[in-house]
C-alpha cells in the first residue's frame, strides 16, 4: 500500500468514508430528482440565454453595424469576450493535464467540473470570431478547402489562421480527453441504473465498458500521453490567441511579452471561474468531504502565483513603454493613455480587481475563508475581463492619428450576446451537473487509501485487521 | 475437464491485489480482473504486457505532421504563392517559421484523435456496444477475478480451494 507523508493533509474527509459511499453522493444529484434551487438557477439561465441567442440572431439579420464598433475601434467586446472565455477555459486543462504529468492528486476532485468548464467555455470563446464574420454561413471558408477563385487558399502566415487550428484543436481533444475520462464513470451509472430510459442512455454513453484489466491499463496510458499532448496545446493556445495582438503593430499590443502573460493571464482567470463554479456545487451537492477546503487553498495558491506573473507582466509592460523611447508606445503607458486617459476607469478596476484585491490571498486566514475567495473569484473574472477590454479598446481608441480617436459605446446587442454566453454557459454548466458524473469518482477511489482521512492515520497493523488478505489471519 | 469459469468477488482492491500474487505463485492463471478503478502494480502480477498505444499516438502525430508541411508547402508556396506585405512565399524552408504553430497544433490533432480512436477500437468500446462485465457492481465498489480451470494445471476444484484460503467474498462458478 502506497502511503503518503503524514504532514500532508488529507484530501478526503470523514472516519466513514467507503467505495460505495463516494459513488452514493457523487451520484445523487443524477439518480434523484433535481431539486429547487437547480429548478430557479435553470430558468433564469434559460432566460438569459435565449436573450443571448435573440441578440445573435438579429445582429446575424441584420448586420455587424449593430455593435457599437466604428472605423477605428473594428474590434471590442466581441474579441474581448473571446478571449476571456478561451482564457477561462485554460484551468480545466492545467488542472487535469498539467496536474496529472505532476502526479498532483488534489486534482482528481475537480478535474472533471473544471474539464466540463473548459469545453463550454471553448464553446461560447468560438462563437464570438463565428458571429464576428458577420455571414457566420461562410465560416467555412477559414479552412482551406478548394474552391471556385483559384483556388485561392487561407493565409497560414496569419495568426488569425492559426487560431482557427489552435482553439479547434483545443476544443477537440479536451473533448476526447473529457469524454474517455467519462466512459468508466458512465459505466457505473447504467450498472446501477434501475428505469429503462436512463439505463439505455447510459449504455449508449458508456460504450459497453466492462473496466477490465487492460481496458484500465490502457485508460492510464491514453490519460498520460492526452495529458503530455495537452500540456503543451494550452499553453499554445493563448500563446496564438495573443499573437493575434503581438503580431500587429498596433501600439499596446505590439509586445513581445504577450503570450507568457496571457498564458498566465488564462490561467488566473481559468482558476478564479473554478472556484465560483465549485463553492457553490461542492456546497449544493453536499461534496465538501471530496472538494475540501484544502483544495480551495491550493487552487488559491495558483491564483497567487499566476496572479502574480499577470502583476509583473504590467510592471514590465509600463518599464518597455518608458525604456523603448517610442512615442506611441509610451503615450499608451504613460501619459492620457491608460491610467488617466478616458479609460482610466477601466484600467483602475483591473488594476484593483487583478492586483491588490487577489494579493491578500498571502493571508491564510482569507485564503481558507471561502466566503472571502468567492467574492475575489467574481472579483478577478471581472478583472480580467477589464484586462482584455483594456488591452483592446484602450489601444486602439488612441492610435497613431489624433483624428482618428475614437471611444467606444456598446449597444444592447454587444450586451445582450456577452450576456447571453454567460446564460447559455450556465445552462451547459447546469445539465452537466445534472446529468454527468460531476467529479471523476472512479479516480477518487484509487486516491482513498493514500489520502484518504480514514486510512491517513491508520498504522499498518490497523490497515491489516481492516483489510485481512487471508482467512487464517482472522482471529 | 470442461472449461469452467470461476469468478472471486472481493470487496476490497487491496486484498484482491495480494491474493492475486499468492494464488499466481501456486500456479494459478488469472485470465482478467474486472475493478472499478485502476488497481496499480496488478498488470505484472497477472502478466499484462505493457500497452503500445503510446507509440501509436507517436506514429499518428508525426503522420500529422508531415500532414500539415506537405499542405501548407502545396497551398502557400507551390500552387499559389502569395505575396503579402513585400514579403513573398519563395520555399519552405524560409517560411518555417510562420508554419510552426499549424504543424505543431495538427500534429496534436491527429495524435490525440488517433490514439483515442485506437484506443476505442482495442478495448471495443463504441456506442451501443453490450458491457460484459460479469456483475454490475464491479464498476461501483467490487473487484473480481476471472479464472479459467484450462489455463492452469490445477483442477478448478484446487484452484477454489486456493481461492478460499483468501478472504473472498463469494465463489461463483458460470
Amino acid at each position: 500500500m502506497h502511503k503518503e507523508a503524514a504532514i500532508r493533509e488529507p484530501l478526503i474527509l470523514g472516519d466513514d468514508v467507503t467505495y460505495s459511499k463516494i459513488t452514493e453522493d457523487v451520484l445523487h444529484a443524477i439518480e434523484h430528482e433535481p431539486t429547487k434551487l437547480w429548478k430557479v438557477l435553470m430558468t433564469i439561465a434559460t432566460i438569459v440565454a435565449l436573450w443571448g441567442v435573440c441578440s445573435i440572431l438579429y445582429l446575424l439579420g441584420t448586420g455587424i453595424g449593430t455593435w457599437g464598433l466604428n472605423n477605428t475601434m473594428g474590434w471590442a467586446w466581441d474579441i474581448t469576450n473571446f478571449v476571456w472565455w478561451v482564457g477561462i477555459g485554460h484551468a480545466g486543462t492545467l488542472i487535469s493535464a498539467v496536474l496529472l504529468l505532476f502526479r498532483q492528486k488534489w486534482r482528481m476532485a475537480i478535474n472533471r467540473p473544471a474539464e466540463a468548464m473548459t469545453i463550454f467555455a471553448v464553446f461560447m470563446a468560438g462563437l464570438f470570431p463565428m458571429i464576428h464574420m458577420g455571414r457566420i454561413w461562410m465560416a467555412y471558408w477559414v479552412l482551406p478547402l478548394p474552391n471556385q477563385f483559384g483556388s485561392l487558399w487561407v493565409n497560414f502566415n496569419s495568426p488569425l489562421l492559426w487560431d482557427v487550428f489552435a482553439i479547434s484543436t483545443y476544443l477537440s481533444v479536451s473533448l476526447v480527453f473529457w469524454y474517455i475520462g467519462l466512459i468508466p464513470d458512465f459505466a457505473t451509472i447504467r450498472d446501477r441504473a434501475k428505469k429503462p430510459v436512463p439505463k439505455l442512455m447510459y449504455s449508449l454513453l458508456s460504450f459497453g465498458w466492462t473496466g477490465n484489466a487492460k481496458a484500465w491499463q490502457r485508460f492510464e496510458e491514453v490519460s498520460l500521453v492526452l495529458a503530455g499532448l495537452a500540456t503543451p496545446l494550452v499553453f499554445s493556445v493563448h500563446s496564438i490567441v495573443s499573437m493575434d495582438f503581438a503580431t500587429s503593430i498596433v501600439p499596446g499590443w505590439h509586445s513581445t511579452i504577450f503570450p507568457p502573460y496571457f498564458v498566465a493571464g488564462a490561467v488566473f482567470s481559468g482558476f478564479a471561474m473554478v472556484q465560483t463554479l465549485m463553492l457553490i456545487a461542492r456546497k449544493a451537492m453536499r461534496l465538501e468531504y471530496i472538494i475540501t477546503v484544502k483544495h480551495i487553498e491550493y487552487m488559491n495558491i495558483v491564483i497567487i502565483v499566476t496572479g502574480g506573473i499577470v502583476g509583473v507582466a504590467y510592471a514590465t509592460e509600463f518599464f518597455i513603454g518608458w525604456y523603448t523611447g517610442v512615442q506611441y508606445e509610451s503615450y499608451v503607458y504613460m501619459s492620457a493613455g491608460a491610467a488617466t486617459g478616458p479609460y482610466a476607469w477601466a484600467f483602475w478596476s483591473l488594476i484593483f480587481c487583478n492586483f491588490i484585491a487577489p494579493a491578500t490571498l498571502w493571508i491564510k486566514k482569507l485564503r481558507i475563508n471561502l466566503t472571502w475567495t468567492f467574492v475575489l473569484s467574481i472579483i478577478i473574472n471581472i478583472g480580467m475581463w477589464f484586462e482584455r477590454f483594456d488591452i483592446i479598446v484602450t489601444c486602439l481608441s488612441r492610435d497613431y492619428l489624433p483624428s482618428t480617436w475614437r471611444m467606444f459605446f456598446p449597444t444592447w446587442v454587444d450586451i445582450g450576446v456577452y450576456i447571453g454566453t454567460i446564460g447559455l454557459f450556465s445552462v451547459f454548466y447546469l445539465l452537466f451537473l445534472k446529468f454527468f458524473p460531476v467529479l471523476a469518482f472512479n479516480e477518487v477511489k484509487t486516491i482513498l487509501k493514500s489520502s484518504g482521512e480514514r486510512y491517513k492515520n491508520m498504522s499498518d497493523e490497523e490497515f491489516k485487521k481492516l483489510h485481512p488478505v487471508f482467512k487464517k489471519d482472522i482471529k | 475437464m470442461s472449461d469452467k469459469t470461476i469468478y472471486a468477488i472481493y470487496d476490497d482492491d487491496y486484498v484482491l491485489l495480494e491474493s492475486a500474487k499468492h494464488l499466481v505463485a501456486k500456479g494459478v492463471h488469472i485470465r482478467d480482473v474486472f475493478s472499478p478503478f485502476p488497481i496499480h502494480g496488478l498488470d505484472p502480477v497477472i502478466g499484462l504486457k505493457r500497452t503500445r498505444l503510446a507509440i501509436a499516438a507517436f506514429i499518428y502525430g508525426m503522420i500529422g505532421v508531415s500532414l500539415a508541411l506537405t499542405g501548407m508547402w502545396f497551398f502557400m508556396i507551390q500552387d499559389w504563392p502569395l505575396n503579402i506585405g513585400g514579403k513573398p512565399n519563395f520555399s519552405l524552408f524560409t517560411n518555417i517559421p510562420s508554419f510552426v504553430p499549424v504543424t505543431f497544433e495538427f500534429g496534436v490533432l491527429c495524435a490525440g484523435h488517433g490514439m483515442a480512436i485506437t484506443y476505442l477500437l482495442r478495448n471495443w468500446t463504441l456506442p451501443g456496444f453490450k458491457a460484459k462485465n460479469p456483475y454490475p457492481r464491479t464498476t461501483d465498489d467490487q473487484f473480481v477475478m476471472e479464472i479459467h480451470a484450462s489455463d492452469s494445471e490445477l483442477s478448478a476444484e484446487e484452484i477454489k480451494a486456493l481461492i478460499n484460503e483468501t478472504c473472498v467474498v463469494e465463489i461463483d462458478e458460470k
